[in-house]
């Protein structure tokens, strides 16, 4: 039985590793759904810039198709880059275990993108995090609330470069 | 009569048992005080809350596990309710959040307790002094400490010397607690 249970299990991590796209694949795979992705080189990861309006369609197909597969959604944060915000989701598959890190590049001032909780339940309460502490607004999020922050922190998003607190802070 | 002072090394009369010894024939009578045996008593049975907020914690851990093992000294057993512990040691940095819950622990120990900042949070917010919104600036702007310890994180000696200078503290009876009890005291 033990025996059956690992060969099986042994198929399976085989067939998965036959299956799994190299990089290179991965990426015209990724090129073929979204012409308009825009590939950085250079860092550890796959990393891919999105225009946040195509975000929401393009992370449905990143779930939903067969050699693709990324089912897990490890991280989701956001960078103030002064002149602009970039979400940061890094995806992947359990099954394949490929990786990628898509950014999109949002407004400072009018900061909004569509939530993929529905895609990734874990988004729900990373997305609360990134709306309080950098104060990206999620489009069709189910409860859109502070996370850690107590109340009356409303509104202020200590993450933001140009934050200020004159009582609890000490400028440097 | 003779009179011998206990014991016969004076550098060491923190350390040990307090008083004076009167040979007798067929044995001796010790002389010392009601307090200073209180608090030598007192000084060998500390038992620390069990708080941690971060790293230190791993440390203080650490010290109370088989290597360093404070139980040697007299740090007995780590309570989980601050009614049944004598000893704070603040593992770690305290958030804006987290002082009123700091402060309610405090509250609730009986006295006499004691208090140990360890480390560079719990001592001035360390790496967190500055462009922080939510670190409180030393565990002190809380409650009152008794001990500070230096370090990020301090090693598990540095926590275990932290111990026994409290102890020698509370042997003086200079610990805060001891003079708000006793005001005329130091």
């Amino acid at each position: 039985m033990y025996k059956q249970q690992t060969l099986s299990f042994k198929l399976k991590t085989l067939n998965s590793k036959l299956l799994s796209l190299s990089n290179e694949e991965l990426k015209q795979e990724l090129l073929n759904l979204h012409p308009s992705l825009i590939f950085e080189e250079g860092g550890d990861w796959m990393n891919m810039f999105i225009d946040p309006l195509e975000w929401l369609s393009f992370a449905k197909q990143l779930r939903a198709k067969e050699n693709l597969f990324f089912d897990y959604l490890f991280c989701l944060t956001c960078v103030d880059w002064k002149t602009h915000l970039t979400m940061v989701y890094h995806l992947s598959s359990l099954r394949y275990h490929h990786n990628i890190v898509v950014k999109s590049k949002l407004n400072r001032e009018n900061a909004q993108i569509e939530t993929v909780c529905r895609i990734w339940k874990t988004a729900e309460f990373h997305e609360r995090e990134v709306f309080e502490l950098f104060g990206v607004n999620f489009l069709n999020h189910p409860d859109l609330r502070l996370l850690i922050l107590p109340e009356g922190w409303e509104g202020k998003f200590p993450l933001r470069k140009d934050f200020e607190d004159p009582v609890n802070m000490i400028k440097l | 009569m003779d009179v011998k002072s206990y014991p016969s090394n004076a550098q060491n009369s923190n350390l040990a048992f307090p008083g004076q010894i009167h040979q007798t024939p067929g044995g001796g009578i010790l002389t010392s005080k009601l307090d200073d045996v209180i608090n030598w008593a007192r000084s060998n049975s500390l038992w620390p809350l069990v708080f941690g907020t971060s790293c230190c914690a791993i440390e203080m851990m650490s010290t109370a596990s088989a290597k360093y093992d404070w139980s040697r000294f007299g740090f007995e057993v780590a309570r989980a309710s601050p009614r049944q512990a004598d000893v704070i040691i603040i593992a770690g940095t305290i958030v804006n959040k987290m002082a009123p819950v700091l402060k309610r622990l405090y509250d609730q120990m009986g006295d006499p307790k004691y208090v140990i900042a360890m480390g560079a949070c719990a001592t001035s917010g360390g790496p967190f002094f500055y462009n922080t919104y939510s670190v409180v600036k030393g565990a002190d702007h809380v409650i009152p400490v008794d001990v500070y310890i230096a370090g990020c994180p301090p090693r598990p000696e540095a926590l275990l010397h932290a111990l026994i200078t409290l102890q020698e503290k509370i042997k003086s009876g200079a610990t805060r607690e001891q003079i708000k009890i006793d005001g005329t005291k130091i």
